[in-house]
């Protein structure tokens, strides 16, 4: 019996050591976002024994561009998922509730146009954004991503709100509930947690998308990802500074992720692994 | 669920029901089907930005431009390439991830945030954070590591781009196929493994013989989901090599075609050819998930 503790402690440790090697590329930029310049360069690498400081993190929200960027993901990201919802709610709903002949071949089709890759619609678009005056514009880069998300948050919802057992519906119609009282007081407080982690998703994927963020937007509507990528030709030293930017570009949708990875793995296997 | 469920289930709703879908599908058709029959046809014309006049019906002639021209069969290589080490790193990894994380450990959800948080991390970060922070081959962690262990500072960018590339992209998706894993692990019959225990059965063999044949659906979606993204990997590229030192990907080469070379014929055949690609994989996709649909 005195092996199972030991087995315990080993897988313990064993398990402890690849979660933090895997992690450790952020663990590091963290650590890092609180040297000087100077610090971050240092070799051999300083661990905890540096001046800790907050100047870089002082002088990214002083940057103008930080901040305009971090609007243009929140308009960006949440503008896009909103769409999202408005348009993947009522046709999951009806898909859902009254399914067809035809609903499963409509689920498939919203599935293939996922398979579609950013680059074989690039051109058409990239041009006809040009002519309408849609390059470098908030609204036009949250359309091209709600597009890339409907269909996963179609399939999330859909998958969701076929778990709400149909008798209660049918409890709810017997007793006189109106279609708009069926959904408002029955439906809606079932699903609702189903919607709200489809939308972090399709949040967090908006947030991080980087073709068409990189590609159409430039100045105006750049958002965190085209920020950080300016980094990619910097003058003199900058990896403190890096690191704190990144650090504030990817804290908000880090805390999201970890409140719903469970979701996750169901959205983005569009239900096919729960 | 079948035909006859189906239509069982069908209610009151027909209409209505028809009218909460359309808006759905006008935008999907709007927003990717109609772009696609657009870059088809460009694909088949002579259309450079930069002179105008030329723009008329090419034929064949930028697929066959395409074909002859030196970057593309390197462009086709790497991005087979990278998805296959990206694939092969995450799917071994994952599965160690997995493992570990499916074992009598103390802790299991400080881990699992641990190891998710790379997913989340939007792609120019992680590419710059790599190349600076970690690959640099003066001061980069990485650096430090191989002087520890005695050995020269590996110059990862200036020596195999390309590998420097998938190593970040695979940490990227290295979460994703853990966690997929982990939840297929969850599921598999616990008291089976105990019995096979009991028997005697090594824990290799029980890897072998119980667990790997559990995992080979989870494994399937892993590979067709993460192969649909690699296939536009673009960020990455941008950031580190900018295209160069022969890192270029079909993503890359559509790119490069349009906004540097001003060639939207050839950009366009080089997106179609993209999509034909992705689509293979994907039939195989649909009919997997299709599959689980019924079940």
């Amino acid at each position: 019996m005195s092996a199972r503790p030991r087995n315990r402690a080993i897988a313990t440790l064993l398990a402890w050591g690849a979660s933090l090697a895997i992690a450790f590329p952020l663990l590091w930029t963290l650590l890092t976002s609180f040297k000087t310049e100077l610090e971050a360069v240092a070799f051999p690498p300083r661990f905890l024994s540096f001046d800790w400081t907050l100047a870089n993190y002082r002088g990214a929200l002083a940057d103008g561009e930080y901040l305009h960027a971090l609007v243009n993901s929140v308009i960006i990201a949440g503008g896009s998922s909103a769409l999202v919802l408005a348009l993947a709610i009522p046709a999951a709903w009806a898909m859902a509730f009254a399914p067809t002949r035809r609903t499963r071949s409509v689920l498939l089709w919203m599935l293939s146009t996922k398979m579609l890759p950013p680059v074989g619609v690039f051109i058409p678009i990239f041009l006809f954004y040009r002519d309408w005056g849609l390059l470098d514009s908030r609204i036009g880069i949250a359309l091209l991503l709600a597009a890339g998300n409907l269909p996963i948050a179609a399939w999330m919802l859909f998958s969701n709100f076929r778990e709400v057992p149909g008798e209660i519906l049918e409890a709810a119609r017997m007793d006189g509930a109106s279609l708009r009282q069926e959904i408002v007081t029955v439906l809606a407080p079932l699903a609702l947690p189903g919607i709200a982690s489809t939308f972090f998703l399709v949040f967090t994927l908006a947030w991080n998308e980087s073709f068409w963020s990189l590609n159409l937007a430039t100045t105006e509507a750049a958002p965190l990802t085209a920020f950080i990528a300016a980094f990619s030709s910097p003058q003199g030293l900058f990896w403190a500074r890096l690191s704190a930017a990144s650090i504030l570009s990817i804290a908000p949708v880090l805390l999201i992720g970890w409140l719903c990875q469970r979701q996750l793995v169901r959205g983005l296997t569009f239900g096919a692994v729960k | 669920m079948t035909a006859a469920l189906l239509i069982r289930r069908r209610s009151y709703l027909q209409g209505p029901a028809r009218l909460l879908i359309t808006p759905a599908i006008l935008f999907l058709v709007v927003a990717s089907i109609a772009p696609l029959f657009a870059t088809i046809k460009f694909s088949l014309t002579d259309y450079r930005l930069l002179s105008p006049g030329t723009s008329g019906f090419a034929g064949l002639t930028n697929y066959a431009h395409l074909l002859a021209s030196p970057d593309f069969i390197p462009a086709m290589v790497n991005t087979l390439a990278l998805i296959a080490v990206v694939l092969a790193a995450t799917i071994a990894g994952g599965l160690v991830l997995a493992l570990l994380l499916d074992g009598p450990v103390i802790g299991r959800g400080a881990l699992r945030l641990l190891v998710i948080s790379p997913f989340f991390v939007m792609p120019p970060v992680s590419a710059l954070l790599w190349k600076n922070l970690l690959m640099q081959p003066v001061s980069g962690f990485f650096a430090w590591l191989s002087g520890l262990a005695g050995l020269q500072a590996f110059d990862w960018f200036a020596h195999a781009p390309l590998l420097s590339i998938a190593l970040i992209v695979a940490w990227q998706w290295l979460p994703f196929a853990a966690l997929i894993l982990l939840t297929s692990l969850q599921s598999f019959d616990h008291e089976l493994r105990e019995a096979a225990q009991l028997d005697g059965a090594s824990p290799l063999a029980i890897l072998r013989h119980l667990v790997l044949p559990h995992l080979t659906r989870p494994i399937a979606i892993v590979v067709m989901i993460e192969t649909i993204f690699l296939i536009g990997v673009f960020a990455e590229i941008l950031v580190t090599t900018g295209g160069g030192a022969g890192s270029t990907n079909l993503a890359f080469l559509v790119y490069s075609q349009a906004m540097l070379q001003y060639d939207i014929g050839a950009a366009s055949a080089a997106g179609l050819i993209a999509v034909v690609f992705a689509n293979l994989l994907a039939i195989f996709l649909v009919r997997a998930v299709g599959r689980s649909l019924d079940a």
